[in-house]
């Protein structure tokens, strides 16, 4: 098991954002947890980065325990995020936004990274034509194809994605989700967090619904998909 | 007013402006650097400066440099006073940021709250320089410390030789040697920082916590490092600043600081806190300022004309003159 999270509880202030969660993330599959807005599929995310307290639990990487790990030594063990909003750089060059993803990097000279640049811009052609413009400048879409572009730069076992739907339009969305399995299809583990349940179904081999801070129901993609109170409450009735 | 004096000594008064502009933009990328990564006004940044100019005097005592040493080993002599003035500010900054803000913002305290620890900060290293000579005699280490102790409220000059030389006439006005020492060093480093900053893989660390933190932490920068090395970088600055102000005034005292400190800071806000570049412009337009308001209303309304300037440009520009963050700069 590439990721084991363990009766994890983690607090937002006074307020429990997520309550007693575990759940598994299998080396090379695509995990998903779905869930409405506000019930911690974010905090989630940022408590593996490390950017959130745990309170009580563990999360175990590759059998480590990351209860000591900091936050920029996870990025070094191979877990890389792309947050909520994109998180993008707004003063920097989009190529310069995809050099900061391999910031951890031992070897950071042209010649090491050309391989990332390609498999990256070979995925995101777009962001080949807009890489010297600051990315303040683009679009929401483009934007998060840098997020995640500049995840990737960092060679990561573990993949984090946050909501990399939101606000996008409903084709760039199709091509956001089809590039997820492509990388994913390279051998990238990947854990996405989505309120777009419907797409993120589809692709997940494993599926985890989070209501209120707890995990409540589990299954495979297909199963969760099939699922009568899913379907009413995250699939608008039909998928 | 006297707009025939000034314009009879425009060279000589813009020039003098200059000079102590620079090193007013020297101190001002310190608070500036801070402000970016920390949205702080380290205002014991002062402090940092004043221990520079007393490290600068004490060097050159330390190894025998006085009003006799000459040529190459007065230029060699004042090279190591600002190395030491550079790693003693340099090491001032660092505790601050140990001592007087890490285990506040770690707490997450609110900025207010770290804002009184940097005055509060500021006045204790003031003061403990200011009393050094009671301090080092309740140690039973006056006579062991001798003249760094003696006289710990006056002021102390510098040993080194001060006859300037001029090097070459500009409308009329000589520039000295120590001129343009001042100002070439001054630009000097403010270009190493400056290129620190955009080339280096810490420099972009260091922007990346000040475009945005969590962000930053996420690709794996450790950002207690980077605010850690920004204050080193501001210290060593403030240090060079030192330095070049005891060749330029001759003489400080503990509580030198201070007026220093609010220019630099009033400069750094003129030219848009957080940038860079807009802490050399800020400080170079207001020692111009200052050096022709002092020609035309006379010297005593300097630090009038210093601040008025500064309320003239914030009610207009109320981001400073370059006005963007270090952050959004495309530094």
């Amino acid at each position: 098991m590439l990721l084991e999270v363990r009766d994890l509880s983690v607090n937002y202030g006074h307020i429990e954002a997520i309550r007693d969660i575990s759940f598994d993330v299998p080396e090379g599959s695509v995990v998903t947890l779905i869930g409405a807005n506000g019930a911690g599929k974010s905090t989630t995310l940022k408590t593996i980065s490390g950017l959130r307290k745990v309170r009580t639990g563990s999360i175990v990487y590759d059998g480590q325990d990351l209860a000591k790990v900091s936050a920029d030594r996870r990025v070094q063990m191979g877990i890389s995020q792309a947050p909520e909003g994109r998180g993008i750089f707004p003063g920097m060059t989009v190529r310069e936004n995809l050099e900061m993803g391999a910031y951890v990097r031992r070897n950071r000279s042209a010649a090491a990274l050309a391989p990332d640049f390609e498999r990256v811009l070979t995925l995101f052609p777009r962001l080949a034509e807009r890489i010297k413009q600051p990315a303040g400048n683009l679009s929401g879409g483009e934007q998060q194809m840098v997020a995640i572009g500049r995840a990737l730069m960092a060679q990561p076992r573990l993949l984090l994605l946050d909501e990399p739907s939101m606000g996008l339009a409903p084709k760039l969305i199709q091509q956001i989700f089809r590039i997820i399995e492509e990388i994913n299809a390279q051998g990238t583990t990947v854990l996405l967090v989505e309120q777009n349940a419907a797409q993120a179904l589809r692709r997940a081999h494993l599926a985890y619904l989070l209501e209120t801070g707890e995990i409540v129901r589990s299954g495979t993609g297909s199963e969760l998909a099939g699922d009568p109170a899913v379907r009413a409450a995250y699939l608008g009735g039909d998928v | 007013m006297h707009f025939q004096y000034v314009f009879d000594n425009f060279a000589s008064l813009f020039i003098g402006g200059l000079v102590f502009g620079s090193v007013y933009a020297l101190i001002a990328l310190g608070y500036t650097m801070v402000y970016g990564v920390l949205q702080l006004i380290n205002f014991a940044h002062s402090e940092v400066f004043m221990f520079g100019t007393f490290a600068t005097v004490w060097a050159l005592w330390l190894i025998g440099a006085d009003a006799t040493t000459m040529g190459v080993a007065l230029v060699l002599s004042i090279a190591f006073a600002m190395v030491a003035s550079m790693i003693t500010s340099g090491g001032v900054a660092l505790l601050l940021e140990r001592v007087a803000y890490r285990p506040l913002l770690k707490r997450g305290a609110p900025r207010l709250i770290a804002l009184i620890s940097a005055i509060g900060a500021s006045f204790v290293l003031s003061e403990a320089m200011g009393l050094r000579g009671a301090i080092a005699s309740a140690l039973g280490l006056s006579d062991t410390l001798g003249r760094y102790v003696a006289r710990s409220r006056e002021n102390l000059g510098m040993p080194t030789d001060r006859t300037t030389t001029v090097q070459f006439e500009l409308f009329g006005y000589g520039v000295t040697n120590v001129n343009i020492i001042v100002v070439v060093s001054a630009v000097l480093m403010m270009v190493a920082a400056d290129q620190f900053i955009r080339r280096t893989r810490t420099g972009r660390g260091i922007r990346a916590v000040a475009q945005d933190p969590e962000t930053a932490s996420l690709m794996g920068v450790n950002s207690t490092r980077v605010i850690q090395i920004t204050f080193l970088i501001g210290g060593m600055l403030a240090g060079a600043a030192a330095t070049l102000y005891m060749l330029h005034i001759g003489a400080t005292r503990y509580n030198a600081g201070f007026l220093l400190g609010v220019k630099a800071f009033t400069a750094a806000v003129l030219g848009g806190i957080g940038n860079l570049r807009g802490a050399l412009v800020g400080g170079l337009v207001l020692g111009v300022a200052e050096g022709l308001g002092a020609g035309l209303f006379g010297n005593e309304w300097r630090h009038v004309v210093a601040f008025v300037l500064l309320i003239l440009i914030l009610l207009f520009r109320p981001t400073g003159l370059l006005g963007e963050s270090l952050g959004k700069a495309r530094a």
